[in-house]
């Protein structure tokens, strides 16, 4: 790279510029994604106004955009993931404990561990199909119910749960698990006393974002045959059960000017609102008890 | 143990409880969340099959919510044929949608399962061809030239069917396979020995032809009138010529029955056995009773007349009988 | 890490025990869901190929699950995923690459932290939200000056690699950020300028790592599903190589789109459209595992390359 020709001033100019430029087109890639995603969503935020109001939130769907309205989609998705919670936090923590501090760094954890990261990779859709061969068809859960989209999509974020989780236990500081063994506690007792309270908020916060990704998930529900349209709030696991994407979904293909650029729109913005709320919750954990360790 | 507690866990002892409160606080309501959902089971209204009668059935369905909050009404929309097969007559779903009658096959599978089909009829459509408002070289085909476009080793370009129109390739939307509009289209248009096409844009989202069809002078698509009479200014409807001059698609030549041959009746296939549930008694009823409004119109389909409601309704309360006696 | 348990407790020995397995079986819980997904997958598939020759689903150009004549070529389907593909990556991998460049070798630790967390937003958005964007916004204001059909790769192409920027971006800046000072500095002692260094010392220093990034976005791409099916279209067709315009104007048809329109349908039929969901279901699974497969195999050799 570097020359001993003593007449370099030019060269160094050009290059120079060079620099410069490839500085602010570098810069500008890095800008170019979150740009248009910012005028996408002013766009669709500009739409909303209007038809994001009291009525939408708390109607069933109809299909005269002035009477449509979000209120089973939104509970249905609520429903959804709070089932996904329970069924994915003890397990997810379960097998970070495992991996963090049981399993020796044998060929069975790496297996594990590779296996995970691969999960984590395998397209939603295919999760799909898992869940109307397994939960609808084998165990008979039944074609679009809380409980098989809630299991559809708890297997879906698991290996996320269990990544963040696994982060959160390394975090923790071997020091005071020696402590804790000094006193002549036992494995267990370190586990439960010293290790998962420490981990604690690193765990919920990444368990909270999985959630956050488990809210937007379209594929597997439409998979396991949820219905196009619901119009009351589940009333049993075994309810049809609709969600905010899907129902977006639906919307997406009514081509009339007041769904494409008003009620679809509000449907996004409120699936967007939520979707923030469940992020900012992990965030504000994440701060507050980074702030006290 | 206490003090194991605090001093195991060295400084973060406070932080830890409170924080373990916050948690148990937030998981005990989460519970209870999910136990009062549990509570109140039932009430499950379920509705697969066809996209061209699932507007009418939205609208009712929205209705009959705001009346009955607490029961739990669900669509989805499959085809026809879908519907009965995969849903309906498998024992998946109380009321099937249907754009054309049920066909022996479909009522023999019903059979096996032991269910029951109750045909109730519920609207009127004109079955519209739809093609692009720039496209002002076409206000009608005839059934023939129909045939040629959408048959299966048909034609290709507009040119093939008359010279004077452009020379460009079609782009074609239409309905699924599983749809009951698939069928009476094949029916009406290719008959028996002619195969429909495969290679155009087909879905059970019969809205996404509209958005196909303004989009390309080229293109052409055909669906319930519904979708048409929602959308009367981005998309035009050709008139249809089976051998007695150009009739336009409307309500009011779908009621005459001049417009041939693509005019047909919907229905809703309920199964019996399902009317023992309450709610799925009062779903009916009140779909039928709705069926001869300007509910039906609303949507964009020829409501059924009074006597045929009253006749609809009278076989309904008869089998709601049988079923509850 | 691991210490030994020198309670000679037996009650307290037998509990840890048995939470031990516990955990282990959570653990065992992630290999359990691979194998029932390989096992969903295969049954009906196996089914399907009894009656379709593998030859003729992998090497057939038409794709007609349910419209008679029926047709169980995959080309067109793996044709239209191609595109998606294709596109995405012209607009994901140069500008992920560059965002990387930018993050770990000219951004300040001020900049950066305000700028990780935006990128990583554009991978948090719901896909059904980016596919609704593509179809009432990208598309129309495409169509200004191009002559697109309603449903076409173009918008959803653009989408779909606005989506995976994050992953080429994060994954490569941490392999460029692994790259030792040293190669840096001994750069800058030559006179090398912040390009010379990026360009010509980082990015081949770190090309494994970024390889790893481009195999696992790729395989996200090829794997999304609502984007494709809102924006993109559902006409299986055989893609014309050499005619690389319309490939991009015109509605197209992916393998997950195809899976979203038979599952809208026939989902709980047992007919062969519905085995065939399962074919086509293995066939994406196969192809993005071994992608992330070597992905992941790449970036731990990456990894060991700077520790």
């Amino acid at each position: 790279m570097a020359t001993d020709t003593p007449t370099d001033t030019d060269f160094g100019q050009v290059s120079r510029t060079k620099d410069v430029a490839f500085r602010l087109l570098a810069l500008a890639a890095t800008l170019v994604g979150i740009v248009s995603l910012a005028a996408l969503l002013a766009n669709v935020a500009v739409d909303a106004v209007g038809w994001l109001n009291w009525g939408f939130i708390t109607s069933p769907p109809h299909p005269d955009p002035y009477e449509a309205g979000f209120l089973p989609a939104l509970v249905g998705s609520i429903a959804i993931m709070l089932l996904i919670a329970l069924i994915t936090f003890p397990v997810g923590v379960g097998a970070a404990v495992y991996l963090e501090e049981y399993a020796n760094d044998g060929l069975l954890t790496r297996f594990i561990q590779l296996n995970i990261a691969n999960l984590a990779g395998v397209p939603s859709v295919v999760y799909g199909l898992l869940g109307l061969g397994l939960f609808v068809g084998l165990l008979g859960f039944g074609y679009g119910t809380v409980l098989a989209a809630a299991f559809t999509v708890a297997l879906l974020i698991l290996p996320i749960v269990i990544i963040s989780a696994q982060e959160a236990i390394r975090a923790v500081p071997d020091s005071q698990r020696q402590a804790s063994y000094g006193m002549g506690a036992t494995k267990w007792q370190t586990i439960r006393n010293v290790v998962l309270p420490r981990a604690m908020p690193g765990i919920m916060t990444g368990t909270i974002l999985a959630l956050g990704r488990a809210i937007g998930e379209t594929a597997p529900l439409i998979m396991i045959a949820a219905p196009t349209t619901v119009f009351g709030i589940p009333n049993s696991f075994e309810s049809k059960v609709s969600a905010m994407p899907l129902q977006i979904y639906t919307w997406a293909s009514y081509p009339e000017t007041e769904f494409q650029y008003g009620v679809v729109a509000a449907g996004v913005v409120t699936l967007l609102i939520v979707l923030l709320t469940i992020n900012s919750i992990a965030i504000v954990i994440r701060n507050r008890y980074q702030q006290r360790t | 143990m206490m003090s194991r507690d605090s001093t195991a866990s060295l400084p973060t002892a406070v932080g830890r409880r409170d924080f373990l409160a916050a948690a148990g606080v937030a998981l005990s309501g989460s519970l209870a969340g999910c136990s009062s959902i549990l509570a109140t089971e039932g009430d499950q209204v379920n509705i697969a099959g066809s996209s061209t009668v699932f507007p009418v059935t939205e609208a009712i369905g929205s209705a009959f919510s705001e009346e009955y909050p607490t029961i739990n009404v669900s669509i989805s929309q499959t085809g026809t044929g879908g519907g009965f097969g995969n849903f309906f007559c498998a024992g998946r779903t109380d009321i099937n949608n249907a754009s054309r009658e049920i066909a022996d096959a479909e009522i023999e599978q019903c059979g096996k399962n032991s269910i029951t089909p109750i045909e109730l009829t519920v609207a009127t459509d004109a079955l519209t061809v739809v093609v692009n408002p720039d496209a002002d070289w076409v206000d009608c085909l005839t059934v023939e030239q129909l045939r040629e476009i959408w048959s299966a080793d048909g034609a290709e370009r507009w040119s093939d069917i008359n010279d004077d129109w452009p020379d460009e390739e079609f782009e074609l939307y239409g309905a699924a396979t599983t749809s009951g509009t698939f069928d009476y289209f094949n029916e009406a248009v290719l008959g028996e020995d002619v195969n429909h096409r495969s290679d155009y844009y087909a879905t059970e989202r019969d809205r996404t032809i509209v958005q196909g069809v303004r989009g390309s002078e080229v293109a052409m698509g055909y669906f319930g009138f519904s979708f048409y009479s929602e959308n009367p200014n981005s998309i035009k409807a050709v008139s249809i010529d089976d051998g007695n001059g150009c009739v336009e698609p409307s309500i009011e030549t779908a009621m005459s029955g001049e417009y041939t041959p693509l005019s047909r009746p919907l229905f809703i296939y309920v199964a019996k056995e399902s009317l023992a549930e309450p709610a799925v008694r009062d779903f009916t009823r009140f779909y039928i009773e709705r069926a001869a409004t300007d509910l039906v119109s609303e949507v964009g389909y020829v409501p059924i007349t009074e006597e045929k409601r009253d006749e609809d309704l009278e076989r309904l309360e008869e089998a709601i009988e049988e079923v509850t006696a | 890490m691991s210490q030994p348990d020198f309670s000679h407790d037996g009650i307290r020995t037998a509990r840890g025990k048995a939470f031990r397995y516990l955990f282990m079986l959570c653990a065992l819980l992630s290999i359990l869901t691979t194998v029932a997904i390989i096992l969903t997958l295969l049954v009906d598939a196996v089914d399907f190929f009894a009656e379709i020759s593998l030859v003729e689903f992998l090497t057939g150009t038409r794709w007609s699950p349910t419209n008679e004549p029926v047709a169980f070529g995959v080309l067109p389907l793996i044709s239209g995923t191609l595109v998606i593909t294709v596109g995405s990556a012209l607009v994901a991998l140069p500008i992920g690459l560059l965002t990387a460049i930018y993050l770990s070798e000219y951004a300040s630790e001020r900049r950066r932290a305000y700028l990780k967390p935006a990128l990583e937003v554009l991978a948090g958005v719901p896909t059904v939200v980016y596919g609704y964007f593509a179809l009432v916004y990208v598309t129309p204001a495409l169509d200004t000056f191009l002559p697109l059909s309603t449903f076409n790769a173009l918008s959803a192409s653009i989408m779909v690699g606005i989506m995976i920027i994050p992953m080429v971006s994060s994954i490569s800046e941490d392999a460029m950020s692994a790259v030792p000072d040293s190669l840096r500095q001994a750069s800058y002692g030559l006179g090398a300028t912040k390009f010379t260094v990026s360009t010509s010392v980082v990015v081949p220093a770190a090309v494994s790592g970024i390889f790893s990034s481009f195999i696992l976005a790729l395989s996200r791409a090829i794997g999304e599903t609502m984007i494709v099916a809102i924006a993109a279209g559902q006409t299986p067709r055989l893609v014309d190589v050499t005619d690389p315009a319309g490939l991009f104007l015109n509605s197209i048809q992916t393998m997950t789109a195809a899976m979203v329109q038979i599952g809208t349908g026939d989902i709980v039929g047992q007919g062969e459209a519905y085995k065939s969901l399962f074919a086509v279901g293995l066939t994406l699974f196969v192809i993005t595992f071994a992608m992330n497969l070597v992905s992941e195999l790449v970036a731990s050799r990456y990894r060991e390359e700077y520790r």
